[in-house]
């Protein structure tokens, strides 16, 4: 980590031997019209795919809640694609799907709307990113599970007897009780959606297009680095990497006191 | 007095409609969600043209011609790719059931000086993006020679660098009667025996939690096998479909289909026969 802290100040590029320039590689970053272009996109990635995944982990979580006859069956069903979804492969099935004549093209067209591909597409394209991250909602619906089960039955039988509706449970009881696995998955979930690279790498074909449209953080950081062997710039954008997600991971856990509810505390 | 009576029954008759028609939601949920992997698996079996005009899952024409021609893959078979990419993920198992048993197994059991702030660096680390330190290191396997070899992807688990999976078995750890180790300390064990004849065979589900995780994670790894290898003989699976990717464009997409499918096939069949293990696991170091 100071190693990589020590090339970020100097110009290091695998074949010389590193030159101390200070702030340069810093002050360069933010003058790089690119790279502000990867922290929008990154930006608007996290924002986006975190919370649509989040929920919908939470909703099934819920409806796999009841104990019934199967359940152990479409948990595994919806749990798969997180197990596989960071793939090459599945990066590859997504680019067929999402690409010119696609199988979600071909869907679109069966109701009626008409689209070109969705990947070559600059407005579209980083969406269907966005899309495959919902669709491994199956890691954090399974903490939702295992949270769920925590909650002891005695203070719902408390509640109906209290003669309180479906709605008033959830709210009252269920979402405050599990705001504390809520939040646990929103720093993971974040922490892991900044760092996304496979599936921006294969789409785009290593070059973060349409238009950088995809240009993730990794994927630049990964062209600098590795493809133009600018080490030394690569390492300062790996330091912003680090403050953003600490400083967005310190807010959260800012935040949280406001929202997360912990029995032992109050007990 | 008689009022609670229809009730009941009343909301008895809703439960049934009630769990019908979450059947309903759910089963059709896991539809979607499975089409694509159906139809990824049911392309890979239709000819060229038809994959771009049928959307649904069974081919019209069969033909095995995708998973035989892409076998043959650019130059280099696939079995070669498959071949390394065991090799590599075999050994990450490996070594992290190995280090990362021992490093829980001082902290689940033994004491040394500040446990604690070892404990919460080690968890800080699961938390830290591996991206930060990556240019460092890999000037280091540079240095060493190790770039275009597999010893960048496979020494760190024998590191025990993956600190989910120490936070997972000092989980499992800590709920093992301290009374057992108490027992066999008595009887003359030093901690090595504690923890081999003691510990290791009361946290196999941890251990094979941990070796199938750390299984699939390197095999699904890109990002540090596109960094280090370069030697298409030495490509892993997902070195292989790119490079696959790369050379065959758009012309061969029945070809990829079929060879992404065969990619995905060791990990769901690891899924199908540890599904118990890894959704548990998952979910005890999730919580806790």
């Amino acid at each position: 980590m100071l190693a990589s802290l020590y090339f970020s100040f100097t110009n290091y590029n695998m074949l010389q031997s590193a030159k101390w320039t200070g702030f340069k590689n810093y002050f360069q970053l933010f003058s790089d019209p690119r790279y502000l272009q990867t922290l929008k996109v990154t930006g608007i990635y996290v924002v986006l795919a975190v919370p649509l995944e989040l929920a919908a982990a939470l909703g099934l979580a819920l409806l796999l809640n009841n104990r019934l006859k199967g359940m152990n069956l479409l948990r595994a069903v919806y749990y798969l694609p997180s197990l596989l979804g960071g793939s090459v492969a599945i990066a590859v099935l997504w680019r067929e799907m999402f690409g010119t004549g696609g199988l979600a093209l071909q869907l679109l067209t069966a109701i009626g709307i008409k689209l070109p591909s969705l990947i070559a597409s600059p407005s579209t394209s980083l969406y269907t990113l966005i899309l495959l991250q919902v669709w491994q909602f199956g890691s954090p619906m399974v903490i939702f599970v295992a949270g769920l089960r925590q909650i002891p039955a005695d203070i719902y039988d408390a509640a109906v007897l209290d003669g309180a509706g479906r709605g008033a449970i959830f709210r009252r009881i269920t979402l405050p009780l599990l705001t504390p696995v809520i939040f646990f998955n929103l720093v993971l979930r974040v922490i892991t959606s900044f760092q996304i690279f496979t599936p921006a790498f294969i789409i785009s074909d290593g070059s973060g297009g349409p238009t950088d449209s995809t240009l993730v953080y990794s994927l630049y950081m990964y062209q600098q680095g590795f493809t133009n062997l600018k080490m030394g710039y690569a390492s300062a954008m790996a330091w912003v990497l680090l403050l953003i997600v600490g400083s967005v991971t310190a807010l959260n856990f800012a935040l949280s006191k406001r929202w997360v509810f912990y029995t032992d505390v109050e007990a | 007095m008689t009022g609670p009576a229809p009730r009941i029954r009343r909301r008895a008759g809703r439960g049934l409609s009630r769990k019908t028609s979450m059947y309903v939601v759910l089963v059709g949920l896991a539809l979607v969600m499975a089409y694509p992997l159906l139809w990824m698996l049911g392309s890979s079996f239709k000819p060229d043209n038809e994959i771009f005009t049928e959307s649904g899952v069974i081919p019209k024409s069969f033909t095995w011609d995708h998973w035989i021609q892409g076998w043959q893959g650019v130059g280099i078979p696939f079995g070669r790719f498959f071949l390394n990419s065991f090799i590599v993920s075999g050994l990450t198992a490996l070594g992290s059931v190995i280090a990362c048993s021992l490093a829980a197994f001082a902290f689940a059991r033994l004491e040394f000086r500040l446990k604690k702030v070892w404990f919460a660096c080690m968890l800080a680390t699961i938390m830290l993006s591996s991206q930060v330190t990556i240019v460092p290191r890999y000037i280091l396997f540079d240095k060493l020679g190790w770039v275009n070899t597999y010893l960048p992807l496979i020494v760190p688990a024998f590191l025990a660098t993956d600190s989910f999976f120490i936070f997972l078995m000092v989980q499992f750890m800590r709920a093992i009667p301290r009374e057992l180790d108490e027992a066999a300390r008595l009887d003359g064990c030093g901690p090595m025996r504690i923890y081999w004849y003691v510990m290791l065979p009361l946290v196999r589900p941890a251990l094979a939690t941990t070796a199938v995780f750390a299984f699939i994670w390197s095999y699904g790894d890109f990002f540090n096998q596109l960094i280090y290898i370069s030697d298409p003989n030495k490509f892993t699976v997902a070195l292989g479909l790119r490079m696959f990717l790369d050379s065959s464009g758009q012309q061969q997409w029945g070809n990829m289909l079929a060879m992404s499918t065969a990619s995905l096939l060791p990990v769901f069949i690891l899924f199908l026969l540890f599904q118990r293990h890894l959704i548990a696991g998952f979910a005890t170091t999730g919580l806790k």
